[in-house]
């Protein structure tokens, strides 16, 4: 085959009778060639249903994540998120192949300078509609802006913030992540079921330990939990990890809890991860710790495995050699709701998927006991918070007896009756 | 101390049910016999099957088997169980007369749900963990075929004819149609968020797939392979999310369907020409898979989170009976005498 194609493309060069000879040619060949093909298709296992094949093109923006970590075990690895999205391509490829549809991604990692700006105009150049977007929210919102006018639809993967569902936010702008808001008050609805109502809060220093932390007091008032005490742990910089470094931290701590009001649990906002993780065993007081360490409200754990997530755990192993983060499960979840929505449409066509997503049809199973659903008044998907311990996953929220008029996963962050959302 | 724990945890909301509401027909049903079957009941934490006289409507034993038990099936003529033993990456096979096991089957990794074919030749299994589907010659105990099929094949389904295999695949969300003679896909259809069970009604007209996230039932008309209608469920006082339809199953005579609703904790009674749900019935926590008894008199349930087994009886439309179980009960069959 190779061979005659090379001496056809030597005759081309000839002359244009030779030229006209092997149009001929070339015509003839393509009709066996179509029949070939169409032998190929019928003996194919995965006979096509939909009639037409498209291809729906993806893109990945990330900014970097700290390496600095208290925990050896935190420290992101260089595929971090990207690799969850992969596995959803290869997952909405599996699907494809029956509907004539194939996925790509084109993933880009930021320097730590990076310009996600720029980085979105080159993936727009690719033809690429559907950007998943691991970036703090500034510049979240700067590519969500950029890309309203080209008809490019964003999905939030990693910022938590609530002003992005509230008054920020974009109608172009999906949040698959879940926001301070509702993590906090998964974690509240289980600490008050524990009847572990008089909270100590201790944040950090840094805005967005203050944004997490305004959180968790909005939850304690919500679910009739009561911050006893707040207070801060500055961060005054230095090295996470050193050979000695228990020895300080072992004397450090019980000084920082120490003189509190009685309290039944020590609630830790930090999101920079500067001092939570010291916390479990080294407190004044013998007194569980939940929040940023201890029992953690999650979207997703490399310990869950309950409701089939084993099998996208096992699947994500084969992938990437490692456990799947909450990165990494909100990135599988954005491409998989773009497949989903793909599939059902037959379209790659944004308005058309952005119109399956917020309609009333769209649900997704995500391994998370239930279908996941979008507020469609800010674009949030509905999902339940995971509450894990860093061994296993201890209880999921929404907890049994808080209810809802219309879904009880709306007991979890802002609702609609609150909403400040404006969708433009 | 032990022990009263143990009967605490045993007695569920399923043995309430019984003693408030259908103790006049168990009393009934003792008057007059039903002659004796065998339920086999697979315990996905427990680790064993669960035997039940369906005359004496308790365990008469329990069979220490592999790792997560859960997919069940009876050869033919119900000397052999075919157990999928999840995490040992194998099926088991179980004499039922001396309750040992005798042997197993290759099967991929992650085995959870098989059905054999109607003349008991081949064993269909799903493999979850590498979309496959494969066939096992029962006789020789080889895989005789290997059939690629959408992400996470769940639930397995066969025509009355035999000459249609379905399979469900739980992230594709596809049912998919395979030709037994020639183990290809002629067909894809696309149902509801994780569908599980496929069922055909027994004259052959009509494929059932239930949805668990989804929440739905999808009836697919076989002659043309489509969506032609879809099946919704509500209950007072659950949410939507709740609503998980699992395990189906038709009334012999195809009047009716019994769809499991999870963490509903109800079994909903379908009629098969109007579609609509006539009633439902409130069963242990998390039901999950359903089996009649030969005679169709009875449907046993298996409840996951109560740890039993709720026994309906079919004409009545009543729960008479709750058998506490192993672990976490998944699968159930049952046998002649």
């Amino acid at each position: 085959m190779i061979k005659a194609k090379k001496d056809d493309l030597d005759a081309c060069g000839l002359d244009s009778a030779a030229a006209t000879k092997h149009h001929a040619r070339m015509s003839f060949k393509h009709g066996i060639l179509g029949v070939f093909l169409g032998v190929v298709l019928a003996a194919s296992p995965f006979p096509a249903d939909a009639a037409s094949n498209i291809n729906v093109k993806a893109g990945f923006i990330r900014a970097p994540h700290p390496q600095e970590t208290l925990s050896i075990l935190d420290i992101p690895s260089a595929d971090d998120g990207i690799a969850g999205a992969k596995l959803a391509v290869e997952d909405n490829n599996t699907t494809g192949r029956f509907l004539g549809q194939t996925y790509t991604i084109e993933d880009i990692r930021l320097p730590p300078d990076g310009d996600p700006v720029a980085a979105l105009n080159g993936l727009i150049q690719h033809g690429i509609a559907f950007v998943l977007a691991d970036l703090p929210a500034a510049e979240l919102l700067k590519i969500a802006d950029m890309a309203k006018d080209k008809g490019v639809l964003i999905f939030n993967t990693s910022a938590p913030e609530d002003s992005l569902r509230e008054e920020d936010c974009r109608a172009n702008l999906f949040h698959v992540a879940p926001s301070y808001s509702m993590l906090a008050d998964g974690l509240a609805q289980y600490l008050v079921w524990k009847q572990w109502k008089r909270w100590m809060l201790i944040k950090g220093s840094h805005p967005q330990d203050e944004l997490y932390a305004e959180a968790l007091a909005h939850a304690a008032k919500k679910f009739g939990a009561k911050i006893v005490e707040a207070r801060i742990y500055e961060d005054t910089g230095g090295g996470r990890r050193s050979d000695s470094g228990s020895v300080q931290t072992q004397r450090l701590i019980p000084v920082t809890t120490q003189n509190a009001p009685v309290y039944d649990v020590l609630v830790a906002a930090d999101e920079s991860n500067v001092f939570a993780n010291y916390l479990p065993f080294r407190t004044w007081d013998p007194r569980p710790v939940a929040g940023s360490a201890g029992l953690e409200p999650l979207s997703w754990d490399g310990t869950h495995e309950q409701w089939g997530a084993i099998q996208l755990q096992n699947r994500f192993m084969k992938l990437a050699a490692r456990r799947m983060n909450a990165r990494d499960n909100n990135a599988w979840v954005a491409m998989r709701m773009i497949g989903e929505a793909a599939a059902r449409t037959g379209s790659n066509d944004p308005k058309i998927i952005r119109d399956y997503l917020t309609g009333p049809e769209f649900a997704i199973a995500a391994f998370k006991g239930q279908k996941q659903t979008l507020r469609h008044w800010n674009q949030q998907l509905r999902q339940p918070i995971l509450l894990g311990d860093g061994r296993m996953i201890v209880s999921v929220s929404p907890q049994e007896g808080f209810l809802h008029q219309t879904s009880e996963l709306d007991t979890l962050g802002f609702d609609q009756p609150e909403t400040k959302c404006n969708l433009q | 101390m032990q022990l009263t724990m143990k009967f605490s945890m045993k007695s569920g909301m399923g043995a309430l049910v019984f003693h408030v509401a259908a103790l006049p027909v168990l009393v009934f049903a003792m008057a007059t016999p039903a002659f004796a079957f065998t339920a086999y009941i697979s315990n996905e934490k427990g680790n064993s099957i669960s035997i039940i006289d369906t005359d004496k409507l308790e365990v008469t034993k329990t069979v220490p088997v592999g790792h997560r038990p859960r997919g069940i099936v009876l050869n033919k003529d119900g000397s052999e169980l075919y157990i999928c033993a999840g995490d040992d990456d194998l099926i088991q096979i179980l004499d039922t007369k001396t309750l040992a096991i005798i042997g197993t089957l290759p099967s991929g990794p992650d085995p959870e749900l098989l059905i054999l074919s109607p003349d008991g030749k081949l064993l269909y299994i799903s493999n979850e963990n590498d979309n496959l589907v494969t066939a096992i010659d029962v006789a020789t105990r080889k895989a005789v075929a290997e059939i690629p099929v959408g992400v996470e094949p769940e639930g397995m389904g066969i025509s009355p004819d035999g000459k249609v295999l379905v399979n469900t695949s739980e992230t594709t969300n596809m049912a998919h149609l395979i030709d037994t003679q020639t183990h290809k896909i002629f067909a894809n259809v696309l149902v509801d968020a994780r569908p599980r069970a496929a069922q055909y009604s027994p004259d052959g007209s009509e494929l059932w797939v239930s949805s668990e996230v989804g929440g739905t039932v999808s009836v697919i008309d076989t002659a043309n392979p489509k969506v032609k209608q879809k099946i919704a469920f509500a209950v007072p006082g659950l949410s939507k999310e709740a609503i998980q339809p699992v395990g189906l199953r038709f009334s012999p005579d195809g009047k009716r369907a019994f769809v499991a609703l999870g963490p509903a904790n109800r079994v909903a009674i379908i009629d098969t020409a109007t579609k609509k749900v006539e009633k439902y019935l409130l069963v242990g926590q998390r039901v999950w898979q359903l089996a009649f008894t030969p005679d169709a008199k009875y449907l046993y349930t298996t409840n996951g989170v109560s740890n039993d087994v709720s026994v309906i009886d079919v004409a009545n439309l009543k729960v008479v009976k709750s058998i506490p179980v192993g672990s976490f009960p998944w699968g159930v069959v049952i046998a002649g005498q």
